[in-house]
C-alpha cells in the first residue's frame, strides 16, 4: 500500500505545477523541424555571444536564468480559473541582449523538461522554438522599435520593454496555436483565438513583472545596462 | 554643536555597508564592504532568486495555466503523454510534502539553472581566449 501511494504520482497526465507544451500535442514532424531551426539559431547565439561577450557578464547571465528559472515558478491568478506565469524572454534580453537571452531561455528550459519534467523532451523543440526564439528574439526586435520610438533606450528602457513583454507572451502563445493547428491536435482558429485571448491577460502580468525587475536593476545596478552596451560597441 | 560633530563620523561610516544601491561597476580593485558588494553581486542577486522561490512556493496559483486552460477547454488535454521518467516532477521533491518540498525543488532548480550557465559561459569564454 505504501509503494503503491509511493508510485501513484508516477506516470500520471500532467498535474501540478505543470507550464510547458508535453509530448504529445505537436506532431513528430513538426517538432523535427522545429528542432533543426532551435540548433541552427541556437548555434549562431552561441557565436555571437561568444564574440561580444565580456566576461563579467558570465555571473549575470548565470543570475538572470535562475531569476527567471524562480519567477517562472510564480503562477499568477488571471480571470477564469486559469493562471499564467512569466516567459521571461524580454526582460532577459533587454539586459544581456538578444544572443545571450537566447542561450539563457533555452538553459532554463531544457533544466525545466530534464530535472522537472515540465514539458516534454521531444515537445522541448516547441518550446524553445516559442520562448526561447519567436518570444525571445521577437520580442526584442519589437523592444528595439519601441525604445528608438520613444526616445532612446535610456530613457524608455521600462515602458518599452512592458509592451514588447506583452506582445512576446502573445507571439509565444500565437506560434503554439499554430503548431497546435498544424498537427491536427485542435482546430487552427479555435487555438489561435483560444490562446490570444488568454495569453492577452497573461501579457499584463508579464509587463508587470519585466518592468518591475528592470526598474529594480536600474535603481540598484544600472551600470549592468552598460555592461551589454560596452559588449555591443565593442562588436561593431 | 558638538553632538552633531561628534555623531556625523559614526552614522557616516555605519551607512556605506547597509545600501548596496549606486555600488560602482564590478571593480576588482574596490576596496572593503562596497568593494564586497560590488565583486560578489551575483551572490546578491541568488539570495533574491531564492526569495522568489519561496514566494512563488507559498503563493503560486493552482490553477491551470494558458496552455492548459485552453487544452482542458478544447478537450485535447488527454493528448499528453507523460514523461518516461521523472525526477523532481511537478516542482515537488518526491517523498516530501507540501510548500517545503516547492521550496526545495525551486533552490535546486535554482542552483542548476545558475551552474549550467555559469560553466557554459566559462567555457565559452575560454575557448575564444585560446583562439585570440
Amino acid at each position: 500500500m505504501v509503494l503503491a501511494s509511493i508510485l501513484a504520482p508516477l506516470g500520471d497526465a500532467p498535474g501540478g505545477l505543470q507550464m510547458h507544451a508535453p509530448d504529445g500535442f505537436i506532431s513528430v514532424p513538426l517538432l523535427v523541424v522545429l528542432w533543426v531551426i532551435d540548433l541552427a539559431i541556437l548555434a549562431y547565439a552561441v557565436r555571437q555571444t561568444n564574440r561580444t561577450m565580456d566576461e563579467r557578464a558570465i555571473p549575470l547571465m548565470g543570475v538572470m536564468a535562475a531569476f527567471i528559472f524562480a519567477a517562472q515558478m510564480f503562477n499568477f491568478q488571471v480571470a477564469g480559473g486559469t493562471s499564467g506565469h512569466l516567459l521571461g524572454g524580454v526582460l532577459a534580453a533587454a539586459l544581456l541582449g538578444p544572443w545571450p537571452a537566447t542561450i539563457v531561455m533555452t538553459a532554463v528550459l531544457a533544466v525545466q523538461a530534464l530535472i522537472f519534467q515540465d514539458g516534454g523532451i521531444l515537445a522541448l523543440g516547441a518550446n524553445l522554438f516559442n520562448m526561447a526564439i519567436v518570444g525571445t528574439l521577437g520580442g526584442y526586435a519589437i523592444y528595439r522599435v519601441l525604445a528608438r520610438l520613444f526616445g532612446g533606450e535610456n530613457r524608455a528602457r521600462i515602458p518599452a520593454a512592458a509592451i514588447a513583454a506583452w506582445a512576446s507572451v502573445l507571439l509565444g502563445s500565437g506560434a503554439m496555436a499554430l503548431e497546435l493547428g498544424i498537427s491536427g491536435t485542435t482546430d487552427l482558429a479555435v487555438a489561435l483565438t483560444a490562446m490570444l485571448g488568454v495569453h492577452t491577460f497573461i501579457g499584463i502580468g508579464e509587463a508587470l513583472i519585466t518592468a518591475a525587475a528592470l526598474g529594480f536593476i536600474q535603481l540598484t545596478r544600472a551600470d549592468l545596462f552598460k555592461l551589454r552596451d560596452a559588449r555591443s560597441r565593442a562588436s561593431v | 554643536m558638538n553632538e552633531t560633530i561628534g555623531k556625523q563620523p559614526v552614522s557616516q561610516s555605519v551607512e556605506p555597508p547597509v545600501e548596496p544601491q549606486g555600488a560602482p561597476p564590478v571593480e576588482p580593485s574596490a576596496q572593503g564592504a562596497r568593494g564586497l558588494i560590488s565583486r560578489y553581486w551575483w551572490v546578491v542577486g541568488l539570495l533574491i532568486t531564492v526569495v522568489v522561490v519561496i514566494f512563488a512556493a507559498a503563493f503560486a496559483s493552482s490553477d491551470p495555466d494558458g496552455l492548459e486552460r485552453v487544452a482542458e477547454d478544447k478537450g485535447f488535454l488527454d493528448a499528453a503523454q507523460g514523461s518516461s521518467y521523472e525526477i523532481i516532477p511537478g516542482y515537488t521533491v518526491p517523498g516530501i510534502d507540501g510548500t517545503v518540498s516547492t521550496i526545495i525543488a525551486g533552490i535546486i532548480g535554482v542552483a542548476i539553472v545558475f551552474a549550467v550557465v555559469f560553466v557554459l559561459g566559462r567555457i565559452m569564454a575560454r575557448r575564444r581566449a585560446g583562439r585570440a
